[in-house]
């Protein structure tokens, strides 16, 4: 069953330049009646932007979608095609059921008007019947935690408050499918983990979601299936580890190596310059791509162009959220002017399937970092694993072999 | 899961079973026109008074500068008040509704450009500020009643008619207006600016009695405010107002033709107001 099918969608923004012709304030006076009474003004340019380009993808009812892709990729536009906010310049969507959007968090929340009054008002909003609400009403006034506040205005909420309250009442709206944007960019790390433990509920009980959020954790944890959009096209749709891996690769130029000649084109500062970095992986049993199994050698050169400098080399590596994983460093040596080599091993069975980054810095004076390079290397581990029948995502920053986990019977009955 | 459900969003095309829609969501039609008013005197001091102060002292004005400067009350057999009080009423009803609707879509552009309704419901639910005033003010009718010893006509049953008219034909130009507000903010500045001078060419601190045999009567009498004053005149006054058909049929014929087309007008732009708000 179809919840949503979306069809050749395309969405049409005309940007118009308008050049400044006039310098004064006489000029653009006289300038305003002479447009007023003649029919156009050629200086005005005009420049057709595509916010969304023959979009097709279908939504079967159940299904959890992300949708990702960087800034102006036009996700914000394809949500507010599916809530009707504004209509697409071709092409057509057809939804079958009842449909919440919550594009903001306390959408029309009136700041004079206390908390229950906003509650009703929100709700209304939002679709829900009155007896609806009245009948939630106190879940929603203890998800938000906002009982002493329930009769302040909520122009004196905190803006925690605020958000809070918003997103407990969407949180009990009952529709069959719902739209969600990005609404966990906000509030306290406590309360995303409410929301999303929140929309996980909503998801279990069979209802259709669709999740734009640039929280690639998130749209893991809660979606089945994801969208990577790109410039108005959609570039991929389907199962949500390939696409966010896609979507991970196109924002990230994977390469495991990168290398200059001279010092003059190499990125750094006058003190330091990268020479060369890079991913060495030691194949073994003669496989092709990086996997859990694979040990991996970094190198990095550097010219260090001080006369005698106390540096030190620290090595970041980041998995596909952004978060890292790991940071070591070399000890502190004393260098005088010239190319320094560092290496260090990532050992295999260490780490878990996935992306990672690896960022680079110098430090001197073990206190004072000379130079950051960010994301200079990208690699992919692929997932490899025997001996188990389970095929889901292995859970886990790193998959150490090395902490085996033993077991044995004991003496005694049951 | 029933056909009926099913949703089809295109270009150029409002939802199928658009009035079935606003029927459904007529709560909301509620609930915004409860907040208008809830929200209308939130931190002032006197409240709910407001509403009995505005009519009020308009009433009182216009007696004073109709009544008594431009002598306008020696030609009235019943006390001047009672004459320009149904004037007020109407006129305080329509320009307000007027003011409120025009900016309506403008002013909730944080609900357009964030959710979905049908986007009618907005100018519709901003009758609820005004009829409540309308309804202090009626009480403050009653009031003078008394003060005059005056007992109202039977017509006044048909007050409603004419209060409903009344709002009619601020829907019919505000509707229209607040759509083009939507994309030229002109209108913004238009619309205080007929507020502020309308009663001038409405018959609310005289009787259109004055003016009835003028030969620009016909062109006065496009003004709806007109027809829908005297209505009330009628309504209440009773034998001192006679009943006026040569303002009643235009205003009619206005009221008919500028919700029709303004309806028609907001359904064709809804659907790009998130563009230009």
């Amino acid at each position: 069953m179809k919840a949503i099918s979306i069809e050749n969608i395309s969405k049409k923004y005309i940007l118009s330049h308008k050049k400044k012709k006039y310098q004064n304030l006489k000029e653009s006076v006289s300038g305003f009646f002479t447009e007023l009474f003649t029919s156009k003004d050629e200086e005005e340019t005009k420049e057709v932007f595509w916010a969304l380009r023959n979009v097709s993808f279908d939504i079967e009812q159940g299904d959890r979608i992300g949708i990702v892709g960087s800034n102006g990729a036009g996700k914000s536009t394809l949500l507010k095609i599916l809530s009707r906010i504004t209509e697409p310049t071709s092409g057509q969507v057809k939804v079958n059921g009842r449909m919440a959007s919550l594009l903001e968090v306390g959408t029309g929340f009136h700041p004079e008007l206390t908390g229950r009054e906003n509650i009703f008002l929100n709700g209304a909003i939002l679709g829900m019947k009155q007896h609806e609400i009245r009948s939630q009403f106190d879940e929603i006034v203890s998800f938000a935690g906002i009982e002493k506040f329930l009769d302040t205005p909520v122009k004196r909420y905190s803006s925690g408050m605020y958000v809070r309250l918003g997103f407990a009442i969407a949180a009990h709206l009952e529709p069959e499918i719902l739209i969600v944007d990005e609404v966990l960019a906000v509030g306290d790390s406590e309360f995303q983990k409410k929301c999303l433990g929140k929309m996980k509920d909503v998801s279990s009980s069979g209802r259709t979601i669709l999740f734009v959020s640039h929280n690639a954790t998130a749209i893991q944890g809660l979606c089945n299936k994801a969208a990577f959009l790109q410039k108005g096209n959609l570039i991929k749709y389907g199962e949500v580890g390939e696409v966010l891996h896609d979507y991970m690769t196109s924002i990230s130029k994977f390469q495991l190596q990168q290398n200059w000649e001279t010092p003059e084109e190499a990125p750094g500062t006058d003190q330091v310059r990268i020479k060369n970095i890079e991913v060495v992986p030691e194949f073994i049993n003669g496989s092709k791509n990086i996997d859990v199994r694979t040990p991996l050698k970094v190198n990095i050169e550097f010219w260090n162009m001080l006369e005698s400098a106390h540096l030190n080399l620290s090595m970041f590596l980041y998995n596909m959220t952004g978060e890292c994983v790991f940071n070591v460093g070399s000890q502190a040596k004393t260098f005088s002017k010239g190319l320094i080599k560092g290496m260090l091993e990532i050992p295999g069975n260490f780490l878990n399937d996935g992306s990672y980054y690896i960022s680079v810095m110098i430090v001197k004076d073990t206190a004072d970092p000379i130079f950051f390079m960010e994301d200079a290397i990208s690699f992919d581990v692929a997932d490899w694993r025997e001996g188990t029948n389970w095929y889901g995502k292995w859970p886990g920053a790193v998959r150490p072999i090395n902490i085996p986990v033993q077991t044995w019977k004991m003496d005694g009955l049951i | 899961m029933d056909k009926d459900n099913e949703v089809v969003i295109k270009a150029g095309k409002s939802a199928l079973h658009y009035w079935r829609e606003v029927w459904r969501q007529r709560e909301l039609f509620w609930i915004l026109g409860k907040r208008d008013v809830m929200v209308r005197y939130k931190q002032t001091v006197l409240g709910v008074a407001w509403g009995v102060i505005r009519p009020l002292m308009t009433a009182m004005v216009m007696v004073f500068a109709f009544g008594k400067i431009a002598k306008l009350e020696q030609d009235s057999s019943i006390p001047y008040m009672l004459v320009v009080i149904p004037g007020v009423i109407i006129w305080l009803f329509f320009s307000q509704s007027l003011s409120q609707i025009s900016n309506s879509i403008v002013g909730n552009g944080n609900l357009v450009s964030k959710v979905y309704f049908p986007r009618i419901i907005i100018p519709f639910s901003s009758l609820l500020v005004g009829l409540l005033d309308a309804m202090i003010a009626f009480a403050m009718f009653f009031v003078f009643c008394i003060y005059y010893q005056f007992i109202p006509s039977w017509h006044i049953i048909f007050a409603p008619i004419f209060l409903f008219l009344a709002y009619l034909g601020a829907f019919g130009a505000g509707l229209f207006a607040s759509v083009l507000n939507v994309k030229y903010r002109d209108i913004a500045q238009i619309i205080p600016f007929v507020v502020q001078f309308g009663y001038f060419i409405s018959p609310v601190a005289y009787s259109s009695e004055r003016v009835r045999n003028e030969w620009w009567y016909p062109i006065y009498n496009l003004n709806p405010v007109a027809g829908t004053i005297d209505g009330l005149r009628w309504c209440l006054l009773g034998d001192f107002a006679e009943f006026n058909w040569q303002s009643f049929i235009p205003m009619l014929i206005f009221v008919a033709i500028s919700v029709l087309f303004s309806i028609w007008f907001f359904r064709k732009n809804e659907n790009s107001f998130v563009d230009h708000l």
